[in-house]
Order: structure tokens, then sequence, then C-alpha cells
């Protein structure tokens, strides 16, 4: 499938599959609601804080690219 | 918290995978690819919401708190990102991704309620960490030098083969020692924190500027991989099979940059390319004759021409021309020249970083021609212009067996009737290697920034008529 996609949206590829990695958001989460001391929540504040920038700034950054794709007008 | 049964969350992990399966099926094609990266973005949308609604019943304030501060800097980042500096912001986007997979699977001994004793929680625990940590220190010091903090040449230590060998073993040794003791499992785990850490700058650090296109996409297979290490701790089946799709993806991009190198992935880290070659070629200093041009003579050459192809490499992102190469393409369509693209997979700094920047100066991606689809073109051509683009059109890869860069495959430039190559000086590419292309007959040189060069062709295209 991956060997499918033309070099030109090699770099949308990487990012978008990179959003998806963030995934472990939801891990985060997972943890986060499990956790009664202080440093386990700052801990886990952290792990959501990166994750959440993983998955919305590279969903964002793909659309921005792959809105500027356009075909020529014949 | 929700009452979601187990049979529930699971159903709705499934469709979180299967969409992000479709999402990413749907990036195989310009027409389809931005709905596809919407679909995935709205899979992990449901993911999210269905996971806070069934586990929080205490400290939702500060998943509240996390998601703010992390969905606040994401949008920042994106909104103002230049398209030159993508590989950069990819590159610190998987240092986060790492490093979050890497806390998730540290918090199961740190802060876990009942002391987990199951080798195989264990292992996956050590190995999210350490696969996370690899990869923030590497994806950081990959960023300096794609951002230009960090020398992006080969930063190479005498003994560095050595010292990586020891560390490598000792992470080894943490990791089974973190496996059979089940107490003071969290002082393994900071020992193997810190070696993970040190061994991430350590392998990336000798590698240089030309060869980032590997490690950005490396670095991102890793990102996936800690985060399925991550899944198999917290025995989710979404961050397994998301994590296992993104390690995948990320290992076959590697491969398709390693090829068009033609070099191997254990040569690429292993690093010093770069400082090695040019020690080899500074004897061969080269006085054979070139032919320059000045931009009139290369606007006339191209106003009479029938077919154009620009080949564009990094020079050209570095003098920020893609927007002025778009202009002239432009005009030269209005002359009923036809105008393609040759884009070689490793001209600038990511896997298709090129084709991004072209994209955004409007260049249409149906011009953008990948090297398989060009080279039988070449013979075909009228004029190739080369804009800051070096080793990947040297005619010696494909016949000097004693060259360096024998075997790379190569944009066949040579083959095009008359060739123009604009560039700074006759300095030598990455590789350190002169290129034979600069003294063919049918060669002609434009000396100068590409931006002025192209510019200045501009400028005389117009006024001829």
């Amino acid at each position: 499938m991956i060997t499918k996609v033309p070099p030109t949206l090699h770099t949308p590829l990487m990012s978008g599959s990179n959003a998806i990695s963030g995934i472990v958001l939801i891990g985060a989460i997972i943890i986060a609601s499990n956790i009664h001391n202080t440093l386990g929540t700052i801990f886990s504040v952290v792990a959501i804080s990166l994750a959440t920038i993983n998955v919305v700034g590279g969903f964002l950054i793909t659309d921005k690219m792959l809105a500027m794709f356009k075909k020529s007008k014949k | 918290m929700i009452d979601i049964s187990t049979n529930i969350e699971n159903l709705i992990y499934l469709i979180a995978a299967s969409i992000f399966i479709i999402g990413l099926k749907k990036l195989s094609s310009p027409k389809t690819a931005r709905n596809g990266n919407r679909l995935s973005a709205l899979g992990m949308l449901v993911a999210i919401i269905a996971t806070t609604l069934k586990y929080t019943d205490i400290n939702i304030e500060w998943i509240i708190t996390g998601l703010v501060i992390g969905g606040t800097i994401g949008s920042i980042l994106a909104k103002y990102v230049k398209m030159t500096a993508m590989p950069q912001l990819v590159a610190l986007f998987n240092a986060f991704g790492g490093a979050a997979s890497g806390l998730v699977a540290m918090y199961e001994i740190l802060y876990s309620k009942e002391t987990n004793t199951e080798i195989f929680i264990l292992a996956s625990v050590a190995f999210a960490t350490i696969v996370g940590a690899i990869t923030l220190t590497g994806s950081f010091i990959a960023f300096g030098k794609l951002q230009g903090i960090i020398t992006t040449k080969p930063f190479l230590i005498p003994i560095r083969n050595v010292i990586n060998s020891i560390i490598a073993i000792g992470i080894l040794t943490v990791a089974v020692m973190l496996c059979i003791t089940a107490t003071d499992a969290s002082y393994y785990l900071y020992a193997l924190v810190a070696l993970s850490l040190l061994f991430g700058i350590l392998i990336v650090m000798p590698i240089g500027g030309a060869d980032m296109p590997v490690v950005v996409a490396l670095l991102n297979s890793y990102s996936g991989i800690a985060g399925a290490g991550a899944g198999f701790v917290l025995g989710n089946p979404l961050l397994i099979i998301a994590g296992s799709l993104v390690g995948a993806s990320g290992l076959i991009l590697t491969r398709i940059m390693t090829k068009a190198m033609n070099r191997s992935l254990g040569n690429v880290m292993l690093g010093g390319f770069g400082a090695q070659s040019t020690t080899s070629s500074s004897n061969n200093s080269d006085d054979r004759p070139v032919k320059s041009l000045s931009s009139e003579d290369a606007a006339m050459i191209l106003a009479y021409a029938g077919s154009v192809i620009f080949v564009p490499g990094y020079g050209l992102a570095v003098a920020q021309a893609q927007h002025q190469i778009n202009e002239l393409a432009s005009l030269l369509k209005d002359r009923d020249i036809s105008v393609k693209y040759a884009i070689h997979p490793v001209a600038g700094r990511m896997p298709g970083h090129m084709n991004v920047l072209l994209a955004e100066a409007n260049v249409p991606y149906d011009e953008l021609k990948d090297l398989d689809q060009i080279n039988s073109e070449f013979d075909r051509t009228d004029v190739a212009i080369v804009v800051g683009a070096n080793d990947v059109t040297n005619p010696s890869a494909r016949s000097d067996k004693n060259s360096p860069i024998y075997g790379m495959p190569i944009l066949n430039v040579d083959k095009a009737k008359t060739v123009i190559v604009l560039k700074r000086s006759m300095a030598s590419g990455f590789s350190g290697v002169q290129n034979d292309l600069f003294f063919l007959e049918k060669t002609n040189m434009l000396f100068g920034d590409a931006k002025d060069s192209i510019e200045g062709m501009i400028k005389e295209l117009r006024e001829i008529d």
C-alpha cells in the first residue's frame, strides 16, 4: 500500500503517518486517569501535551501541504 | 466516566484502525490525498473521544489541560512553518511522538498501582522506552542539523564505533536486568533512559546533511514503533496497529531513499560519507575548460526550444527561487514550449520535499516527473536546465566504476540536446566529486545566484518576441 504512494506525495505521507503515530495520545489519556499523585500527574500531562502537538500539528500541516497540490489547467 | 464496555471500546478501536488504513490508502493519489488525511484525523478524534469518555473519572481537568497545551502549540507550529522548514518540523513532531510513547511505557513501572512482574510487559516497557528515547534525542539532533544550529558536516569522534557498541551493549544489559528484577525496576529504567538518550545523540551526530532524508524517514519509523511498543504495555490494540502501520511506512520510505542513493542503511548510519570522500577528491582538482553564458544567452536558447526539462535540486530551495521557476515555466508555456520537471528522489531534505516546494509555488503536480518517468525523455528534449542540483546529474555514476557515486541512479541530463547549469561556482557537490556534466560540449554554465539568474532570463524572455 505504501509503496504505491508516488514520490510527489512522500512528504505528506510522512507528516500524515507521523500524525497517526500520535495515537499514543489515547495511551497517555488512559494513564492520566489512573494516577493519584502530583508527580505522576505532571508526568501524564507532559505525555498528553507532547502527543497532542504531534497529532494536531501533524494533521494540520499535512492538510496545508495537500491543499497546495494542484493539477495543471488544460 | 461513562460506562463503555470493553467490547464496545475494542470495536471503536477497530473502526479507528480501519479508518487509518483507508486514510493512508487515499494518500496514494493527489486527488484523494486531502480527504484521506482528513479521514485519518476523524478516526483519531473518534478514538480520543471514546477513550476520554470511558476512562476519565478523575484527573479530567489535567487531561484537558494537556490537550489544550498540545493543541495550541501544534496549531501554531503548523500555521507558521515555512515549506522549506518542513523537514525540521517533521523531525520535531517525531521527537514529541517518540517521547510521549516512551513516557506512556515508563508509567507502567513508575506509577502503576500494582507492581507488574510479567516479563512480556517489562520487556515491552524496556523496548518502548529505548526506541522512544532514541527517537527523541536523535530527532532533536536531526532538527538542529536541518535548522543549521548544529554543523551539517559529519561530526566524527575517532573511535565512535567502539563507543557506540559499548553503549548498545550497555542498553541491552540494563534492559535484561530490568526484565528479570521485579524490585528496583525504576533505577534500571532511569539508567535505560539515560543511555538511550545518549545513544540517540551519538548515532545521528556523524550523519551528513545530504543523508538527512534517510534519517528523517527512519526516525519517522521509530516514532511509530515506539507507539506500538507502548500499545503492548497497555494491551491496547489500536496503539499496536497504528504504531506498526507508521513503523512500516517509515521503513519503506527509508528503503526508497537509500536505494535512490545507492547505499545501504548501514552505510548511512555508520556516517561520515561526505568527510571521507572529500579528502579523496581534493587531489583531482580540475582545470578542464567549461563554457559559461549570460542570462540573456540562456533566454535566447530557451526561446527557440521546443521542449524544456527543469532539474531542481536543493540549491533551488536555498535560493528561494521556486516562484521564479514557475514564472519562467509559464512564459515558456505561453510560447507553446513543453515544460516538465525532473525530480530526483533525494532532491531536498526529506522524501518528496522538492515536490512540496514546487507545489507551493503553484507548479501543477502532473508536471513533476520522477526518475523512471523522465529518464527516457531527455534524449528527445531540447534544453535541460539544472538548478542547484549536482551529484544526481553526474554521468560518471553510470560509467566510471572508480567514482564514489558509481551505481547511484541519476537523471540522464547529459542526453538532452543542450544543457544549462545554474550554479554559484564550480564547487563540487556533497559527494565531493567533480561533475563531468559541466565539461561537456553541450553544457553551458550560468554562474550566480539561481534566483537572480532566473529573474534575468524572465526579463530577457519578455523582451524577445
